[in-house]
């Protein structure tokens, strides 16, 4: 079993895999829309000067989330050497 | 490629009358928010709607004309949207006209650079029944990151037209109105009804347990669209969204058929029928709908496969590094500053001497129309109505404010195309969060330096009603153009004073800056106010998208920045301006009883109030009457000083005397700056927001909450400046 962990404990630079979503409703909804599914690979780009939000690339764009909503988005440890 | 799009004939002329007949086919521009619509809208089109690197441009439904082979189309350019199970004000305005408003054609635009989460919202459309059109737009972006795609057999797996475009170049677009065509008048498809898609095999499967549910639901919905006579969306799109309870998209089809259609109690028994079967095998509603969403990105995903090359490894290395330089920790907020001073110091210097060249210029055409007038034997009221009353105050508008607004709108726009707005809402989202509003309210302030009305309606992109509201209230915090030039005045005359040349250039820039600097200070204060009290609420969920950097195109956003932005704001400016300046005129020259006029009687009346806050009853009463338009305040205050009832040539040093003569300190100054910064909205944002909120009651508050700030602010001004002198 994978240890799971929330998108925004992500660093900077580091990428992994989507495993659960724990967001409800409209923001599930729309974090769907934009690709963040089971499955889907996510790297943390980088934070805001004040250290939220955070920008992360998924499925060739960027998006900006907040800590709260990213906390909602579980993820599984893998290795990874994306820069 | 490019000869064939230079040839075709878009204009919007040349309809013979046999044509006429034959209504024109309708076709919506939709595609996620960024990926060029509006480009492809003007360049089809001819028109000039204004475009912009970020999310959120377009918020309402926008039309144009195009004509290709005789044949003309109405296109539509709907606001962006990721997906039709809309979240936002904007988004739902999109869905339905896609959904209800019955176009025969959808344009689809799409990223290039990210296609697959752009088939997301092209399947979607697809699955509504609406006959699709793919325009891959971007094309040069995408080879520029050495992305490469194979177009036909993204088209033969969609089984419908592609196009690929890059419209910033005009490149492709006569492809895609010959695919267009094609689709439209030469494909057997029928593409009347809206269930024609139902036929051909679905796009997007399901799991097996929702096509189930879907193949008993289906047959009911078909009959509904038979029966309606309406071009209703297909019933497997309807099914799919029953199934998914998508309320917001289920009222707005209640609201086209003029009654529930789940209500029917046929419908409403199969969905019965269908939840328990769910219920039965232990299928979460959570699970159904993520299942009817996940489905259909991974369906976005396969069709990918193939279709987009992407190279070895970070294509966006560029975005990133400059990412790092505008929104790192150590620089993000010194480049914002930096970049407003910039920009103000900028439009303060080189506003300068054309200012004064427009209003020698059209001063000497003042007495020239005197000349004229008394020569052809205008009777002298009429020649002092219309000369001194209307045709002074338009030509202070003039003057004053074309050059900064020639200056400014274009260097501004120069920094929206280049995609620098999302960093600014990404630098400052921790300040509006903590706020309990939105970031994307730092997007609609932005638009709100341009005009308020504008930022208002702008705050569309927002999706909570909370937030927006804040954003909506608080939006006049930001100084909009037409009060540009009142702070510019009062600033160069009375605060910089002596200091000439570029030290006064640039403390001018730094008091404009520290002005806004308090007025977004302002915006969080008040934020945070309205979200504790009348709009409590906890933050709602952000997302922002961050496009990718790109070049601007230095001469385009030139023209058309001052094409459409300077002449139009100039022109709404010189609307409201002639009529003011004939009320004033009138105000001014007609007495009540012996001496006094009505406007004296006005200023007098308000004075000792505006005493109290640092300014003279002449300071308010311009304010008052600047109700319409903001820019018209400083000419009413110089008209109201002369005795003679109307506007005497104005030069700076003419005016500094004027004013000083009247009483004028740097408290008068100050408190003028600060009012300026902080009362009512001009009479068109005040519709604005009547007409965003649906109601008076926010309106209302939208009027008090800036003027009571700014009557609190400038009263303690006031009163500390005083005491401090008084020592």
């Amino acid at each position: 079993m994978t240890e799971l962990f929330s998108l925004s404990r992500l660093e900077p630079g580091s990428s992994a895999r989507i495993t659960r979503l724990n967001a409800c409703g409209e923001m599930r909804r729309r974090l769907q829309d934009i690709g963040f599914i089971p499955g889907t690979a996510v790297t943390c780009l980088q934070r805001s000067p004040l250290g939220d939000p955070a920008a992360y690339r998924i499925r060739g764009t960027v998006i900006a989330l907040r800590r709260e909503d990213a906390e909602n988005i579980l993820l599984a440890k893998e290795a990874s050497h994306e820069k | 490629m490019k000869s064939k799009a230079a040839a075709l004939s878009l204009q919007q002329t040349g309809i013979s009358p046999a044509e006429e007949k034959a209504p024109q086919k309708v076709i919506a521009l939709a595609g996620n928010p960024n990926v060029g619509k509006s480009t492809i809208f003007n360049a089809l089109t001819g028109m000039k709607q204004h475009t912009g690197n970020w999310p959120g441009k377009t918020v309402c439904n926008a039309r144009g004309t195009c004509t290709f082979h005789d044949n003309s189309y109405t296109l539509v350019d709907i606001p962006g949207c990721y997906s039709l199970m809309s979240h936002s004000a904007e988004e739902e305005v999109a869905r339905d006209f896609i959904c209800f408003g019955e176009p025969d054609a959808v344009i689809v635009v799409c990223d290039a650079t990210c296609l697959e989460r752009n088939l997301n919202l092209v399947l979607q459309i697809m699955e509504s029944g609406r006959p699709v059109l793919v325009c891959v737009n971007l094309m040069d972006e995408a080879h520029k990151k050495k992305i490469r795609l194979d177009l036909s057999l993204l088209s033969s797996r969609l089984q419908i037209p592609v196009a690929g475009t890059a419209a910033r170049s005009s490149t492709g677009l006569g492809e895609l109105l010959d695919e267009l065509e094609q689709m439209l008048f030469f494909t057997p498809l029928s593409g009347q009804t809206g269930s024609s898609f139902d036929a051909s095999s679905p796009r997007v499967v399901y799991p097996e347990y929702i096509e189930e549910a879907l193949s008993l639901l289906v047959p009911r919905l078909k009959k509904l669209c038979s029966v309606s006579g309406k071009k209703l969306p297909s019933a497997r799109f309807m099914g799919a969204r029953l199934l998914d309870d998508n309320e917001s998209l289920l009222a707005s089809l209640k609201d086209y058929l003029g009654f529930d259609p789940a209500a029917l109690p046929e419908i409403s028994g199969t969905l019965d029928q269908i939840h328990q079967m769910l219920k039965d095998r232990g299928i979460s509603r959570e699970k159904l709908q993520d299942d009817l969403a996940s489905s259909i990105v991974r369906t976005a995903e396969r069709i990918c496969r193939g279709v987009v090359f992407y190279p070895e490894e970070d294509c966006d290395k560029k975005d990133r590094r400059l990412d790092r330089v505008f929104t790192s920790r150590l620089t993000g907020f010194p480049i914002m500053l930096l970049g407003l001073l910039g920009i103000f110091w900028l439009t303060i210097t080189g506003a300068n001497y054309p200012s004064e060249l427009l209003s020698r210029l059209l001063f000497c055409l003042e007495d020239r129309l005197a000349a004229l007038f008394s020569s052809a034997g205008v009777p002298a009221v009429i020649t002092d109505l219309l000369l001194h009353g209307v045709y002074r105050v338009i030509a202070w508008v003039v003057s004053v404010m074309l050059p900064p607004m020639a200056i400014f709108f274009p260097l501004f726009t120069l920094l929206e195309d280049f995609g620098y707005l999302p960093r600014v809402a990404f630098n400052l989202d921790r300040c509006f969060q903590s706020c309990s509003a939105c970031g994307k309210q730092a997007l609609t302030m932005c638009m709100g330096f341009g005009c308020n009305a504008a930022g208002v309606t702008g705050c569309r992109i927002i999706d909570s009603p909370r937030e927006r509201l804040i954003a909506i209230i608080t939006n006049n915090f930001v100084p909009c153009n037409g009060r540009f030039p009142t702070m510019l005045s009062i600033i160069t005359l009375f605060l910089i004073g002596k200091a000439g040349g570029l030290t006064g250039s640039l403390l001018g820039a730094c008091i404009l800056v520290a002005l806004i600097v308090l007025g977004v200070l302002m915006t969080f204060l008040v934020s945070r106010l309205l979200s504790a009290t009348i709009l409590k609420g906890i933050p709602s969920s952000f997302t922002l998208e961050m496009p990718p950097y790109r070049r601007p195109q230095i001469l385009k956003v030139i023209v058309r920045s001052i094409v459409d932005r300077t002449l139009k704001v100039l022109g709404r400016a010189v609307m409201s301006a002639a009529p003011a300046g004939l009320l004033i005129w009138v105000l001014a020259n007609v007495s009540l009883s012996g001496q006094t006029t009505l406007l004296t009687a006005l200023t007098g009346f308000l004075d000792p109030f505006a005493r109290l806050l640092g300014m003279d009853g002449c300071i308010l009463t311009g304010f008052l009457l600047g109700l319409p338009a903001n820019e018209i305040v400083v000419p009413i205050i110089i008209m109201t000083y002369m005795a003679r009832g109307s506007l005497l040539e104005i030069e700076g040093v003419q005016l500094m005397q004027l004013f000083t003569a009247n009483g004028w300190t740097w408290i008068t100054a100050v408190s003028t700056l600060l009012f300026s910064l902080m009362h009512w909205p001009c009479a068109t944002t005040l519709l604005t927001i009547r007409k965003e909120t649906g109601g008076w009651k926010w309106t209302l508050l939208s009027f008090l909450v800036p003027t009571v700030c700014g009557i609190i602010t400038c009263f303690l001004f006031t009163a500390a400046a005083r005491f401090l002198i008084s020592l």
